[in-house]
């Protein structure tokens, strides 16, 4: 058994920046405290036995989600894990079919038939919602080497864990993404913990921007995850190296979960400390905004408690659609293992 | 009608289908400078250019993924697998990927895909690149697989495997490269899902699939000079099974022999015999019995490796059996 050492990468502290343009920054405070609110009603359905199975939740993460999805075209993909409530929502996908996906009914935007982690919308290019660890990096590679075939400019963002740079998938596709020049961006959402295990008991070198250095031409920057604004900084950049040049990046977004791995993990007092899980909530993405906003006389408390009361009627009411939504009928169960067309 | 090889077929059905539809791309381990492991893409780098005949570095896993990745986006892969052996590193992108990524978004993001390659036994090519995989794949809802062993059915069955808007494992075989058979010029198709009879009888069938098709011909003829008489029905297509064609031969003949690459335990054959006892329980006349390999990994020695195989000796050997005439 290791002993016990500090990482390198431990979470920087929160520099909010308190000028942004207002409308852009109420923008983002929204779509986070969407995600926020949705996750937290996510936890009670769970409890309730409205959703089964698997549930990882996506609080304390906004920051990535957001900074990074609303740089997006709407003709650019999104791919991501199993903990893709918050991206999907990001993404444009309606609270209603994501909570109804979760209680497993029809309108589900996967018809019921995936459930939480494997959320999909071709609409909004969100190609799910993949179950095992690494497995969906090399289909970002393929999405990148599509875009390339065809000549597009369109790029592909590729959400990942911190644990998946230690799977063999996540080399073999960044090497190729470096080698044909695929315009991918490779998003770890640096969480700290592989489950219940720390990145420094897991990866050799965990400094985890680093492995950039074994693929040439592709960058690894280091983000401030739990700042909206660093995030959509750095991703504004890595998605014009990707646009313009076709180039890969690799972005270690260092960011922190609020709750445990899964609906099943304990919140803190295993893995991780309680004290530790207390001093990450000072740098909480959403509340830190506010924060900034009502300092910077961008937003009002009115406006604040208005907007809370705004998301909690969204949230509320993706809750009721889900609930009166069906089940898929039993006929369902044969459907979508094929398609009988050829072309 | 031209004479022509089986890797010869293939190449032509890849030419073809890469003509017809740029959206078809090839990509796998020495497919383009090198022109193909067992030279099946022979000249396509030169024809098509290297953003359709991809060389792939040894990335199974990755490579499959960036198939999987790019079809479910809208383009048409062939994805190269220079064994099916190697493609077990691969089997969590034709798994859980390609099988399963339609049903699990709701009918969304079809995958149409073809994985292919050489599957089964060669000669003293040793225990890690011997082995047939058929009953892995096939018990997989999701994906469709094809055995072709002559060079006609590799044409058609490949064709319609990349026209086919499924994920589409296809199995080849070393041994059957240089084999030769007709092939009409001209565009033909041959469905999946259909199985073929290649030699018609009625004393005793025999279901195969793949290079074993050779074998069970081979059979047919030389118990012919005996006054036995066989329908030889070639699967073609593993998943999904033609089921009716081996009800309409077995109820016809009222004896079986499945003659398969696989090992015993769970091997394809163990299906077919399941399919017949519940079908044609009332029309048999004798068991079902099967031909398969040994039960062991496929050693190097020449004699030990003949042994371990399925073969003309051992099938006719069962063919006796169920006709109680050994």
């Amino acid at each position: 058994m290791a002993t016990k050492k500090k990482s390198a990468a431990k979470g920087a502290p929160c520099a909010v920046r308190t000028a942004g343009d207002p409308a852009i920054d109420r923008e983002l405070l929204h779509s986070m405290l969407l995600q926020r609110r949705f996750e937290e009603k996510t936890g009670e359905a769970y409890a309730l036995g409205k959703i089964g199975g698997f549930c990882h939740l996506y609080i304390g993460q906004e920051a990535v989600s957001t900074g990074i999805i609303g740089q997006l075209r709407a003709d650019d993909y999104v791919i991501g894990t199993y903990r893709d409530h918050g991206q999907a929502l990001a993404r444009g996908i309606t609270p209603r079919a994501v909570m109804a996906e979760l209680f497993g009914r029809i309108d589900g935007c996967s018809r019921g038939k995936g459930g939480s982690m494997h959320l999909f919308d071709r609409n909004a290019n969100f190609l799910g919602g993949h179950g095992i660890v690494g497995s969906h990096v090399p289909l970002a590679a393929g999405v990148g080497f599509a875009i390339k075939y065809r000549g597009g400019d369109q790029v592909c963002i590729c959400f990942m864990g911190d644990s998946v740079v230690n799977i063999g998938a996540f080399h073999e596709a960044l090497n190729m993404a470096a080698l044909w020049k695929l315009p991918v961006l490779f998003v770890i959402e640096n969480n700290r913990y592989g489950m219940g295990t720390a990145v420094e008991r897991a990866a050799a070198v965990d400094d985890l921007s680093k492995r950039a250095d074994g693929y040439t031409g592709m960058d690894g920057i280091v983000v401030d995850g739990m700042d909206v604004h660093a995030v959509r900084d750095a991703a504004c950049k890595a998605i014009e190296r990707a646009r313009t040049e076709s180039r890969p990046s690799l972005l270690e977004v260092r960011t922190y979960r609020f709750r445990g791995h899964s609906m099943s993990d304990a919140v803190s007092g295993t893995y991780r400390s309680k004290d530790e899980l207390d001093e990450y909530q000072a740098y909480d993405p959403v509340f830190s905004l506010r924060d900034a906003m009502v300092l910077a006389s961008t937003m009002t408390v009115a406006e604040w408690e208005a907007m809370e009361k705004e998301v909690a009627a969204i949230v509320q009411d993706a809750w009721d659609f889900a609930d009166a939504s069906p089940e898929p009928p039993a006929a369902a169960l044969y459907e979508d293992v094929l398609v009988d067309t050829t072309s | 009608m031209p004479v022509i090889t089986y890797r010869e077929a293939l190449n032509q059905a890849l030419r073809e289908e890469m003509s017809r539809d740029d959206r078809v791309y090839l990509m796998g381990e020495e497919v383009g400078v090198y022109q193909g492991a067992y030279k099946v893409s022979k000249g396509l780098l030169e024809e098509f250019g290297e953003n359709r005949v991809v060389d792939s570095p040894i990335a199974e896993l990755g490579f499959a993924g960036i198939g999987v990745g790019s079809a479910m986006v809208g383009l048409r892969p062939v994805i190269e697998f220079m064994t099916w052996n190697f493609a077990l590193l691969a089997i969590d992108q034709v798994v859980n990927s390609a099988a399963k990524m339609l049903y699990m978004s709701g009918g969304q993001y079809n995958v149409p895909i073809v994985f292919r390659g050489p599957n089964g036994a060669a000669l003293q090519l040793g225990a890690q690149h011997s082995q047939a995989f058929e009953s892995w794949l096939a018990h997989i809802p999701g994906i469709k697989v094809c055995s072709p062993g002559t060079p006609y059915d590799a044409k058609g069955l490949l064709k319609s495997a990349i026209r086919d808007d499924n994920p589409v494992v296809f199995l080849e075989g070393e041994m059957l490269y240089n084999t030769k058979g007709e092939v009409p010029e001209g565009e033909y198709l041959i469905p999946l899902g259909k199985a073929d009879l290649k030699r018609e009888g009625s004393d005793c069938t025999i279901v195969t699939s793949g290079k074993m098709v050779l074998v069970a011909m081979q059979v047919a003829d030389q118990l012919a000079k005996d006054g036995i008489h066989l329908d030889v029905l070639d699967l073609l297509t593993i998943r999904p099974m033609d089921v009716e064609a081996i009800y309409a031969s077995v109820r016809k003949t009222q004896r079986a022999v499945v003659l398969e690459e696989g090992w015993e335990l769970c091997g394809i054959g163990a299906q077919v015999v399941d399919f017949i006892q519940r079908e044609c329980f009332d029309h048999l006349d004798a068991p079902v019995l099967r031909v398969h390999q040994a039960d062991v990994p496929m050693p190097y020695a020449k004699g030990l490796e003949k042994i371990a195989k399925p073969d003309a000796a051992k099938t006719i050997a069962a063919v006796k059996q169920v006709m109680y005439r050994s």
